[in-house]
């Protein structure tokens, strides 16, 4: 089971606590309705999976219940960070996560 | 290729075993092949074998970057059923299954083959519905599906705990006879034999690192960690890493990447006579030719390659187990492993050219891809070779989860496999 950190709860909780809701970053459209096939097949079903380093939402469901997204190893399963809502991607990760990144 | 029998078996007990051949050839890889297969399970072997016997394409290589059959070939339950909702479903599923049914004769391979019969038990009026519903249209497609009273299903399989007061209480099932199991590293084996035997190069330890790909766009062959080697067409059969390969290609695919956990008891006398499977409570068992109790849990709720999954998923299968067979809360479970499934949107797979000409696909089998192997094998062969699906696999493109035309198995059976 992972241990899972909530930036709102400022706190590591078991992974029992948490839903995971998907990749992160993925822009709904303001106007899905006009949206062509090819793009709303890209937001709805593609996903990156990536081998790596992902970036992910996670919800503290039985916490705070707020959403937020995390930075991940899927090789590892090990989090590298997590951060809030709404805040963008991080452009560069923490040092200590170097050999994962370098990946 | 020297043909197993009795005769066999008596000629070398008499030589002190001494003739036995290698059941597959291990040749360093040529420069170009026709066709290169990626991934070396049970679909990837089947795939070759086709090309091999039904269309006669034996430049073939079947590239591993591990052991053969070390993937989910060896990591699944070894449950065989065609019961699904959908008619495209319904048609691949049966198609396989009609394969498993002399595939041991075909492949001079006992692959072990055991139609003992697949029953899903209902515990609410939900359950009586939806499997009554899934009976209706099997037998629709002409497909084996029989209703059970709780008291059947009990004759069926003696240990199952039919109390009222049970926590999740049997209220029914659906019993399809001709499902059954199989022995999963024999099937790869049988049909790596088979490819090897008609001239089919099988190359362990080569991993792809690359596709490359024409000025054109087509595909020129593959880069591995043993060198480039060309062809003019790969097929990606690589189970959770198929969206790792295609991205090498340039395709982005509607796939993510689950851990897969089952586990196996300690050998016990012969208990379990059928493959007994709760969608509902999500539990599933049947019980090996070894005697081991064979138990299917769930999927982790993220995307994750690490092949091992959270202890809290082998608690839940069990919690049920343990609760529909009293009789199995003492036994000592011996060993737990995870593998990495590849899941689509609507928990049907993907055979399929791509939009890169010369490159098709097979992935996407989720949770249940065992079952499949014979034909998913056979009409994914058809589809390399003629550069066009097989009628059966036609509606699992890639294009579905753009046109909308989906085969929603996950709506009808989202667990399970």
């Amino acid at each position: 089971m992972l241990l899972i950190r909530c930036p709102y709860c400022e706190e590591e909780r078991p992974e029992l606590e948490f839903r995971n809701a998907g990749e992160a970053h993925i822009a709904r459209s303001a106007n899905m309705a006009g949206e062509s096939d090819d793009d709303f097949e890209k937001f709805f079903f593609i996903r990156s999976n990536p081998k790596g380093i992902i970036y992910e939402r996670w919800r503290h469901m039985h916490g705070c219940a707020r959403f937020f997204n995390a930075v991940r190893d899927t090789v590892t399963d090990k989090f590298i960070m997590t951060y809030k809502a709404g805040e963008p991607k991080p452009s560069k990760l923490p040092k200590n996560s170097n050999e994962v990144v370098a990946k | 290729m020297k043909k197993y029998s009795v005769f066999a078996i008596a000629r070398e007990a008499m030589r002190g075993h001494k003739g036995w051949e290698e059941q597959w050839s291990s040749p360093e890889p040529k420069k170009e092949y026709d066709v290169i297969i990626v991934g070396a399970g049970g679909h990837g072997l089947a795939t070759a074998y086709y090309l091999a016997t039904v269309h006669g394409i034996t430049n073939v290589a079947v590239l591993e970057k591990g052991w053969l059959g070390g993937g989910n070939t060896g990591r699944n339950t070894t449950i065989i059923r065609s019961n699904y909702l959908y008619d495209e479903s319904a048609g691949i599923y049966d198609h396989a299954l009609k394969l498993w049914d002399g595939l041991s004769q075909e492949l001079n391979y006992n692959v072990m083959y055991s139609a003992r019969g697949v029953m899903m038990l209902a515990h609410n009026v939900h359950d009586i519905q939806v499997l009554k519903r899934h009976v209706h249209a099997n037998r629709l497609n002409g497909i084996d599906n029989e209703w059970l009273s709780p008291e059947q299903a009990k004759e069926f399989c003696p240990p199952l705990n039919i109390s009222r007061d049970a926590r999740y209480p049997v209220v029914g099932a659906a019993l399809q006879r001709r499902g059954g199991t199989a022995r999963h590293d024999a099937v790869a084996w049988g049909y790596a034999r088979g490819a090897s035997a008609r001239g089919v190069h099988i190359i362990q330890n080569c991993e792809v690192t690359g596709v490359k790909r024409a000025a054109n766009g087509a595909v020129m062959g593959v880069d591995t960690t043993r060198g480039f080697i060309g062809a003019k067409k790969v097929g990606v059969v690589a189970a959770g890493h198929s969206s790792v390969i295609m991205n090498m290609a340039g395709v982005r695919m509607p796939l993510e990447s689950y851990p897969l956990q089952a586990l196996v008891s300690e050998p016990v006398k012969p208990v379990v006579p059928c493959v007994v499977m709760s969608n509902t409570v999500h539990a599933y068992i049947s019980q090996s030719d070894k005697g081991e109790l064979v138990i299917g849990a769930g999927t982790d709720q993220y995307v994750s390659y690490s092949q091992t999954g959270g202890l809290h998923i082998l608690q839940h299968t069990l919690d049920a187990i343990c609760e529909m067979f009293p009789i199995f809360t003492r036994m000592k479970m011996l060993r737990s492993w995870g593998g990495i499934v590849d899941v689509t949107p609507d928990r049907s797979p993907i055979l399929a050219k791509t939009p890169v000409p010369g490159l098709y696909v097979n992935c996407g089998w989720g949770t249940g891809g065992f079952k499949a192997t014979p034909g998913s094998g056979h009409v994914f062969a058809h589809t390399i070779a003629k550069d066009d699906p097989h009628p059966i696999n036609a509606p699992f493109t890639i294009e579905r989860f753009r046109t909308g035309r989906l085969i929603d198995e996950a709506a009808a059976a989202a667990v399970a496999h």
